[in-house]
């Protein structure tokens, strides 16, 4: 087998079980800052047993959120090393700064708020909540950075045989990654919001511990409304500036074949890529292409056919990312909206209830295939009109990187069962009696 | 040139730093199954390390970061070269970090020993690869014209650098002895003592073998015969060696700890000193070789990242000193029994 498609399989499945734990994060030490900063303030108990209730859950999320970012640091080198050599000047710069900058706040300050409950004040304690939570955020928004600059490459030259740094300021506050950080932040705290409403949504259900949850959900629902309206209002700026940016991406996601202007976006579309047309396509909405590419119904937008074959990114997986990702992420605020209605009487409606249970993995669904979408669409590029993945990868034999990739996959699967079965087991027991601190 | 030479210092200081802070936790983990009589042990064991572990590792994060930012040839070329070994140290370190959390989340025994297990695998494997690998860059790896690597996994495990691998063990083993001896109480601290007093001869033995192997195997000595007054960095790391020793006698640990700091800071140092310029020296041809001049990022990116760096890496040393000062007790009952306590 081609080790480029082993490294490229190695390097999605690396990635995407990250990204199961990372958003959780970024969303949850924000909500148990939330929570922490109230009960630092108020002193009512019953913030501090929500603090303590969501904080291991968010533990348990971070532990395995952590030891699977590692890898991806090293996967550069070990199996882009091509890709490293090439623009290493810039994107290395990025990492660089990312673990200097904020991966060694929320590191070190977790151990300090795990074992630190009796050895700082109370404010002080909540205070190193916040700085886990920002430095987690700020960790995302390094890593975007560089994400974007593969995504919309800035500020360099073509130098000794490599592309090196030539603006910094243009690669940090590149267009596509302040778009890009506003859409992902969002979606990752609408995920957490989720995810508390979920399971605050069991336990009323259950009818127990009722006030506690009852006043998590709330959190939660304010917080996730907020970020569930936030995501798709950046989303279609992002949507904008992607089809300036990258044309391919634009086309293929709604698998778009021939140039029109008034270009339409079909409700129910089954895309055939091998004869480059789709097969079926009903509920033509005349001009929404245009409208979500240019926010001008009248616009050109440019078709697959007009790119040559050899700069198309695959259409179906493209397409089907993105209409996951559209289709949920529409649903979430409607959620959301019923919730705020009937937010004093959660307990009575327990269809609701029910509702949210299932809820919990849809924003996962959703942000993996915003993540499929933004990586797998910026194909064949591995940073965009400049390398091909192709020729990025390392001198290793495709031996090599089967056996790393079983191994991944073994020990993954470990710990992503553990992970969840923790965490479920965990939530569902509840919280503990408060301990004295 | 001078910007060059700085990164590559600070490129072999990151490294230090990650060996001193997280060497002990390598050394407590491999330790673990041998010392932790007890469950409880076992969790005064690892709940020393508790608060630590995670912000050490972000050294090892950093210094992969810095080798990328500024030699991308170096990362490019040191990783994909040691892709078997490398993907070894990154499987234990995840198992390693998330058996610390899992570990006393299911009260049954089976459950325990297999995170055990773990933790101490996740932490002899990288104690050991880290010596194999390091021991080989001393001595140069088998890079063609086109800095390809021309071996395997096997020739790393050559009697230099498995020497290199032994090394590193018991720097990390007797390291972590000593943190034990600070932050542990009764039998569990008597236990450590002695391990300590029983490591510290053989490390001895195995650093004395690999400085004068060193002679044969490695082009090291050339800056030290170049410039003799370097040698004091030799006899720095040798005094820090005696230093263990002696404060143990006087049953002064926190001074015998930070004498072992000095050492493993001095034995990387001697390495980093020996092959400067060269960060990948080529064993086919010195043409070959990778050095901080001919793979070095651009004089803006290592201007940026120098500022980076001067800027941040002070903080990030006050918090966690800070933190460090926090932990530095005896493990008490009363730690123990924390809800989120491992």
């Amino acid at each position: 087998m081609d080790p480029v498609f082993l490294s490229r399989l190695q390097f999605t499945a690396t990635t995407m079980f990250h990204f199961l734990f990372v958003p959780l994060t970024l969303g949850l030490s924000v909500l148990v800052a939330y929570m922490e900063i109230r009960y630092a303030r108020t002193g009512d108990e019953a913030y501090l047993r929500m603090t303590k209730f969501w904080g291991k859950l968010f533990l348990i999320n971070f532990a395995v959120g952590v030891v699977t970012g590692i890898t991806l640091e090293f996967q550069f080198g070990t199996n882009w090393s091509q890709y490293s050599a090439y623009v290493g000047d810039i994107f290395g710069s990025l990492l660089a700064i990312e673990a200097s900058v904020a991966f060694f706040l929320e590191s070190t300050l977790i151990g300090i708020w795990i074992f630190g409950w009796k050895k700082l004040s109370r404010k002080a304690h909540a205070v190193v909540m916040c700085l886990v939570a920002a430095g987690s955020n700020i960790s995302a928004m390094w890593i975007l950075i560089a994400n974007s600059w593969m995504q919309h490459p800035v500020g360099f030259v073509f130098n000794n045989g490599r592309a090196e740094l030539n603006d910094f300021t243009a690669v940090i506050f590149n267009k596509f990654a302040i778009l890009q950080f506003l859409h992902v932040v969002p979606a990752a705290f609408a995920l957490s919001a989720f995810f508390v409403m979920g399971i605050s949504a069991y336990h009323l259900y259950k009818k127990q511990h009722i006030d506690l949850f009852t006043r998590s959900f709330k959190i939660a629902l304010v917080f996730g409304l907020i970020a569930s309206i936030w995501v798709v209002v950046e989303g279609d700026r992002h949507a904008v500036h992607v089809t300036e940016t990258q044309p391919t991406k634009l086309a293929a996601m709604e698998a778009h074949w021939e140039t029109q202007t008034r270009a339409p976006i079909a409700l129910l579309t089954i895309p055939d890529e091998k004869h480059e047309r789709n097969l079926v396509e009903i509920g033509k909405i005349p001009g929404a292409l245009s409208f979500l590419g240019y926010h001008d119904i009248n616009a050109q937008v440019k078709g697959l056919k007009d790119f040559p074959k050899k700069d198309r990114p695959p259409v179906l997986i493209t397409f089907l990312a993105f209409r996951i990702m559209i289709g949920i992420g529409m649903l979430m605020p409607l959620l959301t909206l019923i919730g705020l209605f009937i937010k004093n009487r959660l307990v009575e409606n327990r269809w609701y209830l029910i509702l949210m249970m299932i809820a919990i993995p849809l924003p996962y669904i959703a942000i993996q295939a915003g993540w499929i979408l933004a990586e797998v669409g910026r194909q064949p590029w591995i940073v965009y009109g400049l390398m091909r993945t192709a020729d990025a990868a390392s001198p290793v034999s495709a031996v090599q990187v089967i056996s790393s990739m079983v191994a991944f996959i073994l020990v993954y699967g470990l710990l992503g069962g553990v992970g969840y079965y923790l965490i479920g087991k965990n939530a569902a027991k509840g919280p503990e009696p408060a301990q004295a601190v | 040139m001078i910007l060059q030479s700085i990164w590559f210092f600070l490129w072999g200081l990151l490294w230090a730093v990650f060996f001193i802070t997280d060497g002990f936790d390598f050394g407590v983990g491999t330790l673990y199954p041998f010392l932790g009589k007890t469950d409880r042990d076992k969790r005064v064991m690892i709940n020393s390390l508790g608060p630590l572990w995670d912000g050490n590792e972000v050294w090892l994060i950093t210094a992969g970061g810095v080798t990328f930012a500024a030699f991308p040839l170096v990362y490019a070329t040191m990783f994909s070269s040691l892709y078997t070994a490398l993907m070894l140290i990154l499987f234990a370190l995840i198992l390693r970090g998330v058996s610390f959390e899992f570990r006393g989340k299911v009260d049954s025994p089976a459950w325990r020993m297999l995170w055990d297990t773990c933790i101490f695998i996740g932490s002899v494997l990288p104690a050991i690869l880290f010596g194999v690998a390091f021991a080989n860059i001393f001595a140069g790896l088998p890079l063609d014209e086109n800095h390809l690597f021309q071996g395997n996994l096997l020739t790393l495990l050559n009697p230099y650098g498995l020497l290199g691998g032994v090394l590193f063990l018991c720097l990390f083993l007797v390291h972590g002895a000593l943190w034990l001896t600070m932050r542990a109480d009764g039998d569990l601290r008597q236990r450590a003592e002695k391990t300590a007093n029983l490591v510290w001869p053989v490390l001895l033995v195995v650093a004395v073998a690999f400085l004068l192997l060193g002679t044969k195997t490695t082009q090291l000595y050339h800056n030290y015969l170049a410039h003799p007054a370097l040698f004091l960095v030799i006899l720095a790391t040798v005094a820090g060696l005696l230093g263990i020793k002696v404060f143990l006698v006087k049953q002064a640990y926190c001074k015998a700890w930070f004498s072992s700091a000095l050492t493993i800071a001095g034995a990387t140092f001697y390495g980093v000193i020996g092959l400067f310029p060269n960060l990948l020296p080529s064993s086919i041809d010195a043409e070959y070789s990778l050095t901080a001049f001919n793979a070095s990022s651009s004089p803006l990116t290592l201007k940026i990242m120098l500022m980076v760096v001067l800027l941040f890496i002070p903080v990030v040393l006050v918090y966690q000193i800070w933190t460090y000062g926090l932990f530095t007790g005896k493990v008490t009952q009363e730690d123990l029994d924390l809800d989120e306590a491992y």
